[in-house]
């Protein structure tokens, strides 16, 4: 028998699984219309590979997973895309987000599926593109997609595997009906990912001792397979990843790391279900089990849904009473959120749909002062201190909340059912969760802003330097030649008759001697008499044969040359004497 | 020269305070050049926690500039952009009571960007010249555009446009930028009023 430990903190709310345990996993008529949203994992959303108009297979690719830790989507029913835009999703917000809109033909007709039933013939490799090609994320609730999972196994040896088939919170029993009626395909789909990770030392499949039935066929299965099926107490949340792995090992997944540093992986017994499909069978995920329970539906019961089903749907078919419901919860009592209509599509994190009346979970009290009882201290299973937390929430100290390890607070409201002022202190956690990753990626982005900010300032000054050396060059420039030609330099002194004094002195100086004047005059009156010869000709050619136009101009050119030839005879003969 | 200090202990007394003083001074000389701390500290810490918007609503152009100005002693709630929680934060680090935002400089508002209209740009790269971080794009007759993700909202490229092709949109929230609301101050409600308002919820 093997150790098990204790998991700290945890608190015991009334289960409430046996309601929709009466009947089998039960199949729901095809919808009229299938809505898939672009983001049902965590990541990034997938990409669209389809039109609007085009006709669909069942298990067609619709969207392919667009980055690192993204999911495909695939058509749970064969139809008709109608529709590629944004719809009320499931979130808390009640938001809208992209989605693909199918209208259904009922035909229901499968596109050609390619299995590996000799799975241990591929490499690692292989099986993980498969699982990442069948869109498979975690059905557990959280969705992380189980590729990007399994390729964190790779980094470092894995020794352990542990299945998660925990189910701690009260009224889902999704994995339990699941195990029941199909361990022998949950253990072919541990033998898949036993293979990808290098064959794990250590199997195990944790499981809490309120499901006897599901424990009594996971043993069936696993004898002789060296998968060891470990039942626990019931204690809410021992189906948190963290606490299953401690209350399994006894190792402590340490602040800010993996399961995977430890080398360990988990993933959730439907996960491992939906593994075995994709792998063997070649059917990607387009169905998985959800509860549908709540004393505001005459039937309770566990239903292969296909993903997309519009909660309404499968409220219809079970004589829903909204009369009777205090509030739509999709996820379990502590986890899950309201919902803000029924028009919203199930999708592959949806384990349940809690419809439950106002005597079941009555509306919130209202919030009372906090009375420092310190019982959130004892529920924390992440031995946190709730009540110092909440106080540093009210007062927004981001740093001390930081202190106090804010980030390992797993959401699972066990503080906020014990506690008896009625405080939401999950719901301070989350918002100051937001408020720190806000304030971070505002601080990064300040920081880029400062950056382009000094950068424009150093070109601007670099630009100005530049501008401010031409200028001083070209100065240099002007100074040099008025050095050299000191006749221009001016002379001290600036009022008005020292300037006028100085521009006459400049005046005579620029006349050059008497010699050299004459000989310049002489060659200006020799080139205007050429010019005059050449006019004159040029007249005499005209008159004979050119227009009465052409005649007047040479003539104009001639009387021009003529006064030239004038000009220059008078200049030279004021200059001789 | 031992036994002339153990004789005049006076003397023995006087070496010694001047030989360690002068010791402890060579060192803390040394350690003053050599540990020496380039810019004021505080400007940088200040600086860091403004919002980098570099708009001037402060009346210093850019962030770092006010942030000296307060590390000389200046008012801290010049800054709307940063709104109040920067002036909490800054009154937390300078461990000063935070006064409420100085409304001469302007209101804290919702964070936007710009938005050219760009049918109506005309291509006169006055934008350009008064953006602070070189979020627009464009040159002389061309269209110009903003960089969305770089752009601070710093209103600076409004007022230069010559065409009034400019908007300042609020950024509008999708599903992923989403959070959770913090819950109502249960100091904010008692019994009677927290009683009403469930009603009116319902």
């Amino acid at each position: 028998m093997r150790r098990i430990w204790d998991a700290p903190g945890g608190v015991h709310p009334p289960d409430n699984k046996a309601q929709s345990l009466t009947s089998s996993i039960g199949q729901l008529p095809l919808p009229e219309k299938l809505i898939l949203p672009l983001t049902q994992h965590v990541g990034a959303a997938a990409k669209v590979c389809v039109s609007v108009g085009e006709k669909v297979l069942k298990g067609q690719k619709l969207a392919s997973a667009s980055a690192s830790i993204s999911a495909a989507i695939h058509a749970p029913s064969s139809g008709w895309i109608t529709a590629i835009e944004e719809r009320a999703v499931a979130h808390p917000s009640g938001m809208s987000a992209p989605c693909i809109e199918i209208t259904c033909d009922g035909e229901d007709r499968w596109i050609e599926c390619m299995g590996y039933p000799d799975y241990k013939q591929a490499t690692p490799p292989q099986l993980r593109n498969l699982i990442a090609d069948a869109g498979v994320a975690g059905l557990g609730g959280a969705g992380f997609p189980s590729a990007a999972k399994l390729e964190r196994g790779t980094h470092m040896p894995v020794d352990t595997l542990i299945i998660n088939a925990t189910e701690c919170e009260p009224y889902i029993t999704a994995d339990d009906i699941l195990i029941r009626e199909r361990a022998d395909q949950i253990i072919q789909g541990i033998d898949i990912i036993s293979h990808l990770l290098g064959t794990p030392k250590t199997i195990l499949i944790g499981i809490e001792n309120n499901k006897p039935e599901a424990i009594a066929a996971l043993n069936h299965h696993c004898q002789g397979s060296g998968i060891e099926v470990v039942s626990f107490p019931t204690k809410y949340p021992s189906g948190g990843e963290k606490q299953l792995i401690y209350i399994l090992t006894g190792k402590e997944i340490p602040s800010g790391h993996l399961p995977a540093d430890l080398g360990i992986v988990c993933l959730n017994s439907s996960t491992v279900f939906a593994i075995k499909r994709a792998v063997i069978d070649g059917e990607p995920l387009i169905s998985r089990i959800t509860t549908l329970a709540g004393e505001a539906c005459d039937i309770n019961r566990n239903y292969e849904i296909l993903i997309g089903t519009p909660v309404s749907h499968l409220l219809a078919q079970n004589a829903f009473h909204p009369e009777l419901c205090s509030r739509l919860i999709m996820g379990g009592p502590m986890m899950g959120f309201s919902l803000t209509s029924s028009d919203v599509p199930l999708v592959k994190s949806s384990t349940c749909i809690l419809a439950p009346s106002h005597t079941e979970i009555p509306d919130d009290d209202p919030v009372q002062a906090c009375i420092r009882c310190g019982l959130c201290a004892e529920a924390c299973p992440a031995s946190l201190l709730p009540q110092q937390l909440y106080w540093y929430a009210r007062a927004d100290d981001h740093e001390r909340l930081q202190a106090h390890n804010l980030f390992d607070c797993i959401e699972c409201g066990a503080c906020s059912y014990v506690c008896p002022s009625n405080i939401p202190l999950v719901q301070h956690y989350r918002s100051s969760k937001a408020d720190i990753v806000n304030a971070r990626t505002a601080k990064a982005t300040a920081a880029v802003a400062r950056e382009r900010f000094e950068f424009r300032q150093v070109r601007l000054e670099m630009a100005d330097t530049v501008r401010e050396a031409k200028r001083e060059a070209r100065r240099i420039v002007t100074e040099k030649a008025k050095i050299t030609s000191p006749t221009t330099t001016q002379p001290s002194g600036s009022s008005a008759a020292d300037i006028i004094k100085a521009a006459q002195l400049r005046g005579t100086a620029r006349q050059a001697s008497p010699e050299q004047q004459r000989a310049k005059l002489e060659r200006t009156l020799m080139a205007a008499e050429m010019r005059l010869k050449e006019a004159q000709q040029r007249l005499l050619q005209a008159t004979n044969n050119a227009s009465v136009d052409q005649q007047a101009q040479q003539l104009a050119s001639v009387e021009a040359a003529k006064r030239k030839v004038e000009q220059a005879t008078q200049r030279l003969t004021e200059v001789s004497h | 020269m031992i036994s002339l200090l153990t004789d005049n202990t006076m003397l023995a007394a006087l070496i010694a305070l001047v030989g360690l003083g002068t010791l402890f001074g060579g060192l803390l000389g040394y350690a003053a050049e050599r540990f020496k701390v380039g810019s004021d500290p505080i400007v940088q810490q200040l600086d860091d926690l403004l919002p980098q918007t570099q708009c001037g609503q402060c009346g210093f152009p850019g962030c770092r500039p006010y942030a000296q100005s307060i590390a000389d002693g200046d008012a801290i709630n010049k800054c709307p952009p940063g709104g109040q929680s920067t002036i909490n934060a800054i009154a937390n680090l300078l461990d000063i009571s935070a006064p409420s935002l100085d409304e001469e400089h302007g209101e804290e508002e919702m964070r936007t960007i710009a938005y050219i209209r760009e049918d109506e740009c005309i291509g006169c790269t006055k934008c350009i010249q008064a953006c602070p971080v070189d979020a627009i794009l464009g040159a002389a007759k061309l269209m110009h555009t903003v960089i969305a993700a770089e752009c601070t909202g710093c209103d600076l490229c409004v007022e230069p446009c010559p065409v009034d092709c400019i908007d300042m949109l609020p950024i509008v929230k999708n599903i992923d930028q989403w959070q959770w609301p913090a819950p109502p101050n249960p100091l904010d409600l008692i019994a009677t009023t927290a009683s009403a308002m469930q009603e009116d919820a319902a």
